[in-house]
């Protein structure tokens, strides 16, 4: 909280929830809101304080990028204080994300949590039911924020963020030590050292960014993958739930035993669901390539659908026992085939059950609606993804301007101090994402590596 | 003897390094100042290394000195080898230091202190303070001797250093004392406690002093100082005093043998010694059981003075008993007849836990009260000064009514200190470092002067000498700055001269070829002769400040969104349990730390944003409520 706010900046952020919506509203404030405000509309301002309907471009390409409404507050009177502008657009995650990115380039900074709430307390212009709100509001902004580091960034890149934590602070450890306690005996080569963390740090950062720019992590979507063995109902019930949905958006087929991934939309999440080559002992090389990518996809899933016939119920096969669990929802098939719902309830009792027919709909309604609860469940806790996710990316930018310049010193002949503060604001740039690395953990670990001390 | 009430407006107790800064300004602020100490001869005494200054403690120096405090004209009156650390680096990490001959700088200390104008000094035990008012008027109002006279003031300030309930570790003896062979404070500390004071327990250690005429130097490596020395004072043009050199020699496996052999005569490794000593500044025992691997470490060994034979042998701090100490000692080349004038030992005394003081370092539980020095959980005589500075001008201005003395992380190393402190606490003595200072590139001993000599003289801290002193060398600054703003060149011209840069036809003036890191001014006066003859003190400054130029205004954004920060406010007596939504643990941060201003608040570990947003909320409701 002590940085983010400096006076001049124009800040924006998705002010309503997120989430398919009708409507999704951004809020940008600063003394730029405005000439942004002209460059996504080519248009003068409207009249302060009446909404007007226009229609938004991305001012670098001229392409459209949405149509909605739009309102302007020229400070004081607005809601910080400063000149707001209010964009009402159609609740899209793509759109919600190309209008962050357009931002961005216009030189808008994604806000720091509570920063709108803080610009208006520092205007006075929060009002006291404002001010009781307001910890709910941040604790719950925050809160999303860290979910979402876990989530919606994966387990895999929390373990690069902790490993560009370590680089960071070995890296400041190194120079510091230079610095603080050249008159120890510390070992000669640091610098080199530092040169090497420095290069690996900014290729991972690199990398990362890649990732981001290609979008692979977000738009992947929630991933429910239907298990179970050949004929029990896989191909029905996808083809009944994106038909209930009418939504698919693309489906890639491959070969009959490989799986098929349709993309849906579900409670406005991007949704894919993926079909999988029957469980059963393997009769040649390809269908056993098959069966293990039916693994491969049930290990990223996000839920597994563990189909079985009704009738066989309650046994399931062994293949699928071992997939039951809290990500793990059993759907009974065939329902039509056998009599009324006895076989349902028929023990196995904490295990979460559906009973459905393809062929008549029975039980579909209910699945989906599981289905949603499911993936809202995971998704809605998670902050705007794509706005957290141009900041991350903003962050990343900065770090790596930073250790640019670090490199483009000659190591053995430039101030250290110099270098120092290069590596510096890199860290404090990374902050948000890696936590801050503070003064003490870099001391101790300069003492636990160098004998410093006379 | 009962003497009446408020003879003095402000009493200092101690005369270590904190004392006398904090009496000298007192004094100059302009209040009637007593400075008592249990003996006058001591007064500047250098109780453990014969050194001022180094990296981030050197620019502690430079901004005393700034602010027309002793240190710096005392040690440049007793300096006998000068180094100027990290020279060959930038010069933002520069950090002066200077061995002392020990009587000398004493001398210069008295000499300040007994011929300082509105400041009083004597020789006596103070054994309590006399506290009036009870409850929330409760307040200091003079000190009580041990022979029972009562002398008044409206503020105190306690400058004990290792002397509150001192207690010596030699091997298995343990002496109570606050050095050797002086007695420890125990009246005050028991005054302390039952005031309710989080009272806490630190440990620190010294090395053996060796016989300098039984050491074999010829076995030694020299280390030279500069020549010529550089004076830490910018009031001093030249230093006066003889330079000698210093020593390098270096432990053995032998000696680490013998130390391994011993540890658990050790108190440190017996359990013994249960406080925490700093981690770096660790003593031989430590380094030799922490870095196993390593089968040497060195040791700077360094005279105490010119006509002294003292010899500090800097590196190997012990608290193992005297036979082994002299047993280790014969392993260790030129020590091998060393005679042993004092041995080593480990100190352990109180402090009180920082954060019961306010950021004018008076304590928030007695006002009038006020700490400073190894009584705050900090470590050195520069820390120490520094401290004594800031709480003598507090004490001084809070007597006359006026605006406490404040400089923020952003203007002085010693901000960045009394921050640290007031905020987080301390779980080991605290050292400055020059990686504390976030604003590293701005806060250098180059500039203490131009920092902070203007803020000083506004509060009265700075006399008159300095002051002209000053307002001569930035006048000529600017001057020069000036002259060589309103001069060019093209790339072309300036390369007849062999400066090199980017042929884009463009002109740029002088200070624009400065910022090149390989123009410098002698390369200006080739072009511009009558350049020749400025002040080397003014060509340094202007070639740094260009040096640092292209992160300058960086850190002047980044300075800017701090002091945002820290203008706003947190009322001293806020009750942090009222603010809704704050968790117990948060309002136990709050409590223990009492922030004054938000980006205090945010520098308390563990203090989350939603926190400080109900925080801001709450504070600003309450202004509205007060406006309404």
């Amino acid at each position: 909280m002590t940085k983010g706010t400096e006076t001049g900046t124009t800040i924006f952020a998705l002010a309503s929830g997120r989430g398919r919506a009708g409507v999704a509203v951004v809020r940008l404030s600063g003394p730029r809101a405005g000439q942004a405000l002209k460059s996504l509309t080519g248009k003068d301002l409207p009249a302060p304080r009446l909404a007007s309907l226009v229609e938004f471009s991305d001012p670098k390409e001229g392409a459209p990028l949405d149509k909605g409404l739009v309102l302007w507050f020229p400070g004081p009177d607005s809601f910080t204080g400063e000149d707001v502008v209010e964009l009402h657009i159609h609740g899209s995650t793509a759109i919600i994300d190309k209008l962050s990115e357009v931002l961005s380039d216009l030189g808008l900074k994604p806000a720091e949590p509570g920063e709108f709430t803080r610009r208006a307390f520092e205007n006075g212009k929060m009002d006291l039911t404002q001010a009781e709100g307001l910890h709910d509001l941040v604790l719950a902004e925050t809160e999303a924020q860290r979910k979402q580091a876990l989530y919606q960034l994966g387990g895999g890149l929390s373990e690069i963020y902790s490993s560009w934590r370590d680089q960071l602070v070995s890296c400041l450890a190194d120079i510091e030590a230079t610095i603080d306690f050249s008159d120890e005996e510390i070992p000669a080569g640091l610098m080199d050292r530092v040169g090497a963390g420095v290069e690996a740090l900014k290729s991972g950062i690199e990398n990362i960014l890649g990732d981001f720019e290609r979008g692979q992590a977000i738009r992947r979507g929630y991933k429910i993958v239907l298990l179970g063995p050949t004929n029990v109902g896989k191909s029905s019930l996808l083809n009944a739930l994106a038909r209930e949905e009418k939504a698919i958006v693309s489906d890639i087929a491959g070969t009959t035993r490989d799986a098929i991934e349709v993309h849906m939309d579900l409670a406005g999440y991007s949704v894919v669901l993926v079909d999988t080559a029957g469980l059963r002992e393997a009769g040649d090389a390809i269908e056993e390539e098959g069966i293990r990518r039916t693994l491969g996809h049930a290990r990223e899933a996000n839920l597994k659908l563990l189909l079985c016939q009704a009738s066989a119920w309650p046994n399931l096969s062994k293949d699928l026992e071992g997939h039951l669990g809290a990500d793990a929802i059993v759907v009974l098939t065939k329902s039509d085939a056998v009599s009324g719902g006895s076989s349902v309830s028929k023990d196995r009792s904490g295990i979460e059950r559906i009973l459905i027919s393809s062929e008549t709909g029975q039980g579909l309604d209910e699945l989906i609606k599981k289905l949603e609860a499911r993936a809202v469940k995971v998704l809605e806790t998670s902050a705007p993804a794509g706005l957290t996710r141009v900041r991350h990316k903003q962050a990343l930018g900065e770090a790596l301007e930073a250790l640019g310049r670090f490199q483009g010193h000659d190591l053995a002949a430039t101030d250290p101090a110099i270098l120092a503060e290069d590596l510096r604001l890199a860290s404090r740039a990374m902050a948000s994402i890696t936590g801050e690395v503070g003064v003490e953990e870099i001391l101790g670990k300069i003492f636990s590596q160098f004998c410093i001390g006379k | 003897m009962n003497s009446a009430m408020s003879n003095f407006d402000v009493i200092v107790i101690g005369g270590g390094h904190a004392g006398a800064e904090a009496a000298s300004s007192a004094a100059r602020v302009g209040v009637k100042t007593l400075l008592v100490t249990h003996k006058l001869e001591t007064i500047g005494e250098m109780s453990c290394n014969p050194a001022i200054g180094g990296l981030g403690k050197g620019h502690l120096v430079r901004e005393i000195d700034a602010l027309d405090g002793l240190m710096g004209r005392a040690i440049d009156k007793a300096g006998i080898q000068y180094r100027m650390l990290n020279l060959r680096k930038g010069p933002a990490v520069r950090g002066p230091r200077a061995q002392a001959d020990r009587a000398l700088y004493r001398a210069a200390v008295q000499d300040l202190i007994f011929n300082h104008p509105n400041l009083e000094v004597m020789a006596g035990a103070v054994e309590d303070l006399v506290i009036t008012g009870k409850g929330a008027d409760k307040a200091v109002s003079g000190i009580l001797l041990a022979d029972g006279t009562k002398i008044g003031a409206k503020a105190v300030i306690l400058t004990t250093g290792t002397f509150l309930r001192g207690l010596i570790h030699l091997g298995e003896k343990k002496i109570p004392a606050g050095r050797v062979g002086e007695k420890p404070a125990i009246g005050l500390s028991l005054t302390l406690e039952r005031e309710g004071f989080q009272l806490q327990r630190l440990k620190t250690g010294t090395p053996p002093r060796l016989d300098g005429k039984t050491i074999n130097w010829d076995a030694c490596q020299v280390q030279p100082g500069d020549d010529p020395p550089i004076p830490f004072s910018f009031l001093t043009d030249k230093v006066e005093v003889r330079q000698i050199p210093c020593y390098i020699t270096r432990t053995t496996k032998e000696t680490h043998q013998i130390i391994s052999d011993n540890l658990e005569r050790s108190p440190m490794y017996s359990g013994q010694i249960e406080s925490k000593g700093p981690r770096y500044c660790p003593s031989i025992e430590d380094k030799i059981v922490r870095f196993e691997g390593r089968d040497s470490h060195q040791i700077f060994l360094e005279p105490e003075g010119l006509d002294d034979d003292t010899v500090y042998p800097n590196g190997i701090s012990t608290s193992l008993p005297e036979e082994v100490q002299e047993a280790f000692l014969q392993t260790i080349p030129g020590l091998e007849n060393a005679r042993i004038i004092r041995h080593g030992y480990a100190i352990e005394y109180d402090y009180v836990d920082p954060r019961e003081m306010s950021q004018t370092l008076e304590t928030r539980r007695l006002p009038g009260l006020f700490l400073a020095g190894q009584i705050n959980g900090t470590t050195g005589y520069e820390e120490a000064g520094s401290l004594g500075l800031w709480a003598g001008a507090n004490a001084a201005l809070k007597t006359l009514g006026k605006d406490p003395f404040l400089l923020d992380r952003a203007e002085a190393y010693m901000g960045v200190m009394i921050d640290d402190l007031v905020s987080h606490g301390v779980t080991e003595p605290y050292r400055m470092f020059t990686s504390r200072a976030e604003y590293r590139l701005h806060l250098r001993a180059d500039n203490a002067d131009r920092r902070l000599t203007p803020k000083g003289r506004d509060f009265g801290l700075v006399g008159d000498e300095r002051w002209q002193t000053f307002e001569k060398y930035t006048g000529d600054l600017e001057a020069t700055r000036v002259k060589l703003e309103s001069r060019n060149v093209s790339p072309n011209e300036a390369g007849k001269f062999g400066i090199r840069i980017n042929r884009d036809g463009k002109r740029r003036n002088g200070v624009d070829l400065l910022s090149y890191a390989k123009v410098g001014f002698d390369d200006l006066v080739k072009i511009w002769p009558d350049l020749k003859g400025v002040h080397p003190r003014i060509t340094e400054q202007l070639e740094i400040d260009a040096h640092y130029s292209g992160y300058m205004e960086r850190q002047r954004q980044d300075i800017e969104a701090f002091r945002k920060d820290e203008g706003l406010i947190i009322p001293a007596n806020l009750d942090f349990s009222s603010i809704p939504g704050l968790s117990n643990e948060q309002v136990e941060r709050f409590n223990r730390a009492r922030p004054e201003n938000l980006g205090a608040a945010a520098r308390i570990a563990g203090t989350t944003p939603a926190a400080l947003s109900a925080l801001l909320s709450h504070v600003k409701r309450k202004k509205l409520r007060k406006t309404a």
